[in-house]
């Protein structure tokens, strides 16, 4: 400080424009790392796209894998990672919510959360393959759900529980403790708090959690592999609806599967090179599916932040 | 009702019902099939045509967890058939009788280990390798000391040899060693190992003082950017071809490919429709898939040994290498 004050109003000067030289320098990088990564990203899903291009079309969607490149499709694969999506969304979303809760508005601060929260944060940082090994011993055979979409399910919900309960605490965190006192004021019980004030106003960030750790999910292929999804499947699992009571059928739970990941590597894999279109177009359609997801996730947010008025 | 409840509740519901699940097992007739990832295209050959025929009344899935991998779930009892490209070993044996799981052992196939360089090399004359060179390449004492093709051949230049293998789990990597250093796995470690296949034919495709082997299927389909050896058993060279596999003078790099059967699921009715309609169409779905079909009185064989439960491995746990369709012939008609 008692340099400045020496300073000359020119120098100083100097010194303004030379810092303001940087931060510009500073944004240029940074604008620079931004747009190489969204070219690499673009590059890698134009090129998919190209090489798969003979693949688009209808029959691609609708058809089982084939051992004929032309003759097969998506159709089992993507099925499969759908109802993996439904089942991970389902197991996420409750426990990770319920968990965040717990840990925000609830648990006392002591050694015991401390711990709960460290264990939180690394769970994030574990390699996929250990769940898919856990989920091996713990839902194949301990459990003895057989390498089902149940078990893939709950493997990927696993893998995704940190993301939600760290997105979920986030937005609990950014709901102003105005609003929390003022309900408490009115003599609101902890849990009227929670659920007609502090949840509404995060369901945005929730949800938009919880879309960033399915986009993760359907493209891991370690664990899913791990627990035994399995290459060939030509048929569908039982439909979720049926005709009769009580029109819902819980089977398509206990069926095999494969996912859109697991047939990439199939053909990939494969000696004909007329398989590599099929790897790329699938390729390409798994990243469509990915970006879709964002897209959803940002919508979301900005739908749920409109709608917040304090 | 707030959105995140109309979201919560069916959730929680669906979370009960689904941990109520019946484990009913599934209406539909199923065949469970894994093992190897050679065997895999006939298989799934066979699976794809087999549920066509049956207009989709039985599901026949096929897994590719390796030929070790496959015998370790199928002596648990998870499969009911186990694709081989090795014959059954003493310890998968052992695990299988522990467990009480019986099986019929059937040959599917033929398939040629090719061995292959790149286009551009103009130093193997010929393009003849003999065993001898092949040990003197991959044998354990080759680790870090023969690291240029001079070293293998004194005729040959000085260039860096590159080799390129699949991996330990593989039973190509299994069979390879036994039939070159005569101990299954005995291999040097120091050379780009993958389980991609397409991974090894890059890697060759791509390097002109390489050296790679692999299945002839993937030889066939990269004809235009590889070149294949012509090896010398000590017979004179001879290149791997489909004809040379069935005449039995490609040896002793050509080897059977199996399918065991457990034997309580062969009394079901899918499975042995299954397996007839393998024996029957055997041959036509072989060749186009890229191996070498056996003749139709193999597969005749098989099918009785399947029809009368002719129970357990004619190669008592051993791999036995260089065999031909005709000894693999007499050696089944033994059981």
């Amino acid at each position: 400080m008692a340099a400045t004050a020496h300073m000359t109003l020119e120098e100083i000067r100097k010194g303004l424009s030379w810092r303001k030289q940087l931060d510009k320098l500073f944004i240029a990088i940074g604008m620079a790392l931004l747009f190489g990564c969204l070219a690499i990203l673009a590059i890698l899903f134009f090129d998919l796209v190209r090489d798969g291009s003979s693949r688009f079309g209808w029959d691609f969607f609708t058809s089982f894998p084939s051992r004929k490149a032309e003759n097969a499709g998506i159709l089992s694969a993507a099925v499969g990672t759908m109802l993996i999506m439904v089942v991970t969304a389902l197991v996420a979303l409750p426990v990770g919510v319920a968990a965040a809760i717990y840990l925000e508005e609830y648990a006392p601060k002591n050694w015991f959360t401390g711990i709960i929260e460290i264990n939180v944060t690394n769970l994030a940082g574990v390699p996929s393959i250990i769940y898919g090994l856990l989920a091996l011993g713990l839902f194949v055979y301990q459990f003895n759900f057989g390498q089902s979409v149940l078990t893939a399910g709950l493997t990927l919900a696993l893998l995704i529980l940190p993301i939600v309960i760290v997105a979920t605490r986030e937005s609990l965190r950014a709901v102003p403790k105005a609003i929390r006192e003022a309900a408490y004021g009115l003599g609101a019980t902890r849990w009227e708090v929670t659920k007609d004030h502090v949840l509404p106003y995060s369901t945005g960030g929730i949800l938009t959690g919880l879309i960033l750790g399915l986009s993760r999910a359907i493209g891991e292929t370690a664990p899913i592999i791990t627990i035994g999804a399995l290459s060939f499947i030509a048929f569908l699992p039982p439909s979720p609806v049926t005709g009769e009571f009580p029109f819902l059928n819980f089977e398509w739970l206990r069926s095999e599967f494969t996912a859109m990941p697991i047939q990439m590597f199939n053909w990939v894999s494969r000696p004909d090179q007329a398989f590599q279109a099929n790897a790329a177009a699938a390729g390409a359609i798994l990243l469509g599916m990915t970006l879709a997801m964002n897209a959803v996730a940002i919508w979301i947010r900005y739908r749920f932040r409109k709608k917040i008025s304090w | 009702m707030k959105l995140w409840q109309k979201m919560v509740v069916p959730a929680l519901f669906v979370g009960v019902v689904a941990a109520g699940a019946p484990e009913r097992a599934l209406a539909q007739a199923a065949i469970k099939i894994d093992g190897s990832s050679t065997v895999f295209p006939v298989s799934e050959a066979f699976a794809e045509e087999f549920q066509i025929s049956k207009r989709g009344k039985v599901r026949v899935t096929v897994g590719m967890s390796g030929t070790g991998g496959g015998f370790k779930k199928f002596c648990r009892g998870e499969t009911d058939m186990s694709n081989a490209s090795r014959p059954i070993s003493v310890e998968e044996m052992e695990a299988c009788r522990k467990a009480g799981i019986k099986y019929i052992e059937l040959p599917v196939a033929f398939d040629a280990l090719t061995v292959v360089i790149n286009p551009k090399n103009d130093w193997v004359k010929g393009n003849v390798m003999t065993i001898a060179d092949l040990r003197k390449m991959w044998e354990p004492a080759a680790q870090g000391r023969i690291s240029q093709w001079k070293q293998v051949r004194g005729e040959w230049p000085a260039e860096k040899l590159m080799l390129f293998g699949p991996g330990a789990d593989s039973g190509t990597f299994d069979y390879f060693t036994e039939a070159v250093m005569g101990k299954a796995k005995s291999s040097r470690g120091d050379f780009t190992a993958s389980e991609d296949d397409n991974t090894l034919v890059q890697g060759v495709e791509n390097n002109k003082s390489a050296l790679g082997y692999f299945g002839f299927a993937y030889y066939a389909a990269h004809k235009d950017k590889l070149r294949a050896v012509a090896i010398d058993g000590g017979k004179g060279p001879v290149l791997p071809s489909v004809e040379n596999v069935i005449n039995g003078t490609y040896t002793p790099l050509s080897r059977p490919l199996f399918v065991y059967v457990r034997e309580s699921s062969a009394n079901r009715p899918e499975v042995r429709e299954f397996v007839q309609f393998m024996m029957k169409q055997g041959g036509a779905l072989v060749s186009e898939v890229g191996y070498v079909p056996l003749p139709q009185s193999a597969y005749d064989l098989a099918w009785k040994h399947f029809d009368n439960k002719k129970l357990g491995t004619v190669f008592g746990g051993h791999n036995q290498v260089g065999i031909t369709i005709e000894q693999l012939l007499a050696m089944e008609a033994k059981l």
